[in-house]
């Protein structure tokens, strides 16, 4: 069925695998009607998708740096597009977005905003122009650029220190979901999340790692939407929902007006279990501040140009003109989802609360809630709960809470679809966290093996150690994280958002100037990234201990603070500091032009 | 002035464009937020809410491959494309 280069024959490969994948959903919807538990299906799903990935890891095994280290830099655009979406798109995004839509609105729609924006940056500032320089990663291009084993080192720093953040929070993802369609305890959740990580990723680096991806990103992406269509058009709400539901939007605006957003009291909220919220804010309407919004869309626009494991993947392709073209197709790619959160927010709020609705609970006598299957499953799962505050037996908007997570993950089930779905959906959250999870652990071994190990310590070393050395870091460093996500410190979503700020913070100016400002010179460099790095790590210490902080940046925008600082430190220590040599000049005009070899030799 | 100068101050060119939009549609729009929710917008939404959902995810999409056409032929003019992959 298929001859010669698998490159050549990649539609074919995830045509066919596609394919496959419908058959297994509609295999399981056929077990489920006759008599598959809902264990079984949940089980299969995640364990059959987990098997394929393994699989394809396995074949794409390799002993070549240039495969393991940039999957030998012939990806075509739209695969690594595909690739970088399922990278980008993480446990946070697929589980926990819509949530955030469904409580916060407005104020939180500034992230859906701030997610897709940083990619203009990405495709006019610094992607083109890194894949010309041929490096294997992001410190290779600043140890590079601006000389001198400590820009390396620092650049390797601040890496970690963002990656590390972000990639606790997708291993307790993983875990989360395994827990639930295993059935086994979290803290044992997290090692099957990290081996199903590991399997993906050992062999074959980052070519293991792309493969991979695209077909977790074909899950994901089916995962998603068909639930939010099937939903939509259940409800009668429209075949298409992104341009259908306007009527649906405004009708959740009348049923805020008519219930009203009571505030409830100290002491009935403590009853309520943690972690869950009600509805308190405005559906559609405008619920921030100007500056509110723009600064924490700002930070995470800045944070997605610097985050190393996004950017490392348009080292994978084949010329710089496929680089800036499989930007756009990767954009494209997280815009199926991110336009979809919205909608889903929408569809399962007004299910809801809209009385006139079968499904709506509020209005409903609380006995006649408790009673509800659904309702029972997901309260004892701690994601739902009601109570009668004001003690007249009706359940009002006020006395009915939900955890962020139970919006992607109950909906289905609340809507009256069938458990295939549910399964469905367990598996896309797990392809969702473990390809970006695998993303990440590959950005900061890769950093640690060829930067600190290979340029710094050991020059000399041949091939093979260099793999194995960056194998080993590869196993330590996932299971330092999920080591730290099994002690569950903080939640999926703040992490996240973090990690971006410390990105920003240390990366982002040192990065963008050195293709576009000669003269930012190595003093310059080093000072951006280090008291970028730590004036960030301050001002978030500062605010977390009670500090009011200043301008209205917070502990979640902290970046902004810090990449200012990292701006104005880099231009000064530049211009107080000699300019950099003919030599380094000469590499920075190379950078700018596509044509010709690459900075960095092949080989 | 050389060929490789020309060719960066037109890319230089090309990116402040590119970033106006961007701007415009990541940070402008939304120092009205408020005032322009009162539109109706594109399908019936309110526009801000609009925005934030498709408007300005599907701008930056388009704007990125505008972007790397634009650019491929400001590098194709100077002579300075790759040849030989796609």
């Amino acid at each position: 069925m298929i001859k010669g280069n698998f490159i050549d024959n990649l539609p074919k490969v995830y045509g066919i695998y596609t394919g496959g994948f419908l058959a297994f959903i509609i295999i399981m919807a056929i077990g489920e009607q006759m008599g598959m538990t809902s264990k079984t299906i949940g089980i299969c799903f995640v364990a059959f998708t987990v098997a394929i990935y393994a699989i394809i890891g396995y074949l794409s095994r390799t002993a070549q740096a240039d495969a393991y280290y940039v999957a030998g830099r012939q990806v075509p655009t739209v695969f690594n597009g595909m690739a970088t979406a399922a990278d980008w798109m993480s446990g946070a995004s697929f589980v926990a977005m819509a949530g955030g839509i469904y409580f916060k609105g407005y104020g939180y729609m500034a992230l859906l905003v701030g997610w897709t924006g940083g990619y203009v940056l990405v495709a006019s500032l610094l992607a083109p122009y890194l894949r010309k320089f041929g490096c294997y990663t992001v410190p290779d291009f600043i140890g590079t650029r601006y000389g001198g084993n400590l820009s390396r080192f620092l650049a390797v720093v601040v890496l970690t220190v963002a990656s590390f953040t972000y990639v606790t929070a997708q291993i307790n993802a993983t875990g989360t979901i395994a827990s639930v369609a295993l059935d086994i305890p979290f803290q044992y959740a997290v090692y099957v999340g990290l081996i199903s990580i590991l399997l993906c990723s050992m062999l074959g680096g980052m070519r293991g790692v792309t493969w991979t991806q695209v077909a977790q990103y074909i899950v994901l992406i089916i995962a998603y939407l068909l639930p939010v269509f099937w939903i939509s058009n259940k409800m009668g709400a429209g075949f298409f929902p992104h341009f259908m539901l306007a009527d649906e939007v405004a009708r959740i605006g009348e049923l805020e007006q008519q219930f009203g957003f009571v505030k409830n009291a100290a002491a009935d909220l403590k009853t309520v279990p943690k972690g869950l919220a009600g509805i308190t804010k405005a559906h559609s309407a405008v619920n921030a501040t100007p500056w509110g919004f723009i600064s924490l869309a700002l930070a995470m626009m800045m944070g997605t140009a610097s985050l190393p494991h996004v950017m490392m993947r348009y080292f994978t392709t084949p010329s710089v003109k496929a680089a800036r073209k499989s930007v756009g197709w990767s954009l494209f790619f997280i815009f199926l989802l991110y336009s979809s959160a919205p909608m889903l927010a929408t569809l399962s709020k007004l299910s809801l609360i809209d009385p006139s609705l079968p499904t709506g609970i509020i209005g409903k006598s609380i006995a006649e809630v408790q009673a509800i299957d659904w309702y029972q499953n997901w309260n004892q799962a701690n994601l739902m709960f009601v109570s009668d505050f004001n003690g007249n037996g009706t359940v009002e908007l006020n006395e009915f809470f939900m955890g962020g997570k139970a919006v992607v993950l109950a909906t289905p089930e609340i809507a009256g679809l069938p458990y295939v779905i549910s399964g469905l959906v367990a598996a896309g959250g797990m392809a969702a966290a473990m390809s970006t999870a695998d993303g990440l652990i590959l950005a900061i071994a890769n950093a640690i093996s060829h930067d600190v190990y290979y340029k710094i310590i050991d020059p000399k070393a041949e091939t093979a150690k260099r793999l194995v050395v960056a194998r080993v870091l590869l196993v330590v460093i996932g299971f330092a994280g999920a080591t730290i996500a099994a002690m569950e410190i903080q939640g999926i979503l703040g992490s996240v958002i973090w990690a971006f700020d410390f990105a920003m913070s240390g990366l982002f100016f040192p990065l963008v100037l050195g293709v576009w400002w000669k003269r930012a010179n190595k003093e310059g460099a080093i000072a951006g990234m280090a008291l970028g790095l730590l004036s960030g790590l301050g001002y978030l210490i500062w605010v977390r201990n009670g500090g009011s902080g200043f301008l209205g940046i917070t502990q979640l925008t902290f970046g902004i603070f810090g990449s200012a600082v990292s701006l104005v430190s880099m231009v000064v220590v530049s211009l107080i500091t000699a300019e950099p040599n003919a030599a380094t000049q000469r590499m920075v005009d190379e950078v700018r032009v596509p044509s010709g070899r690459s900075i960095i030799g092949k080989q | 002035m050389s060929k490789q100068a020309q060719h960066w101050e037109k890319t230089r060119g090309l990116l402040m464009m590119t970033l106006a939009i961007w701007f415009v549609f990541s940070i402008g729009i939304f120092l009205f937020g408020a005032e322009m929710n009162e539109v109706t917008g594109p399908f019936g939404y309110p526009l801000t809410y609009w925005f934030t959902c498709q408007g300005s995810l599907g701008i930056f999409v388009i704007l990125i491959f505008w972007f790397a056409n634009r650019q491929e032929k400001i590098d194709e003019e100077f002579g300075f494309s790759e040849r030989g992959d796609d």
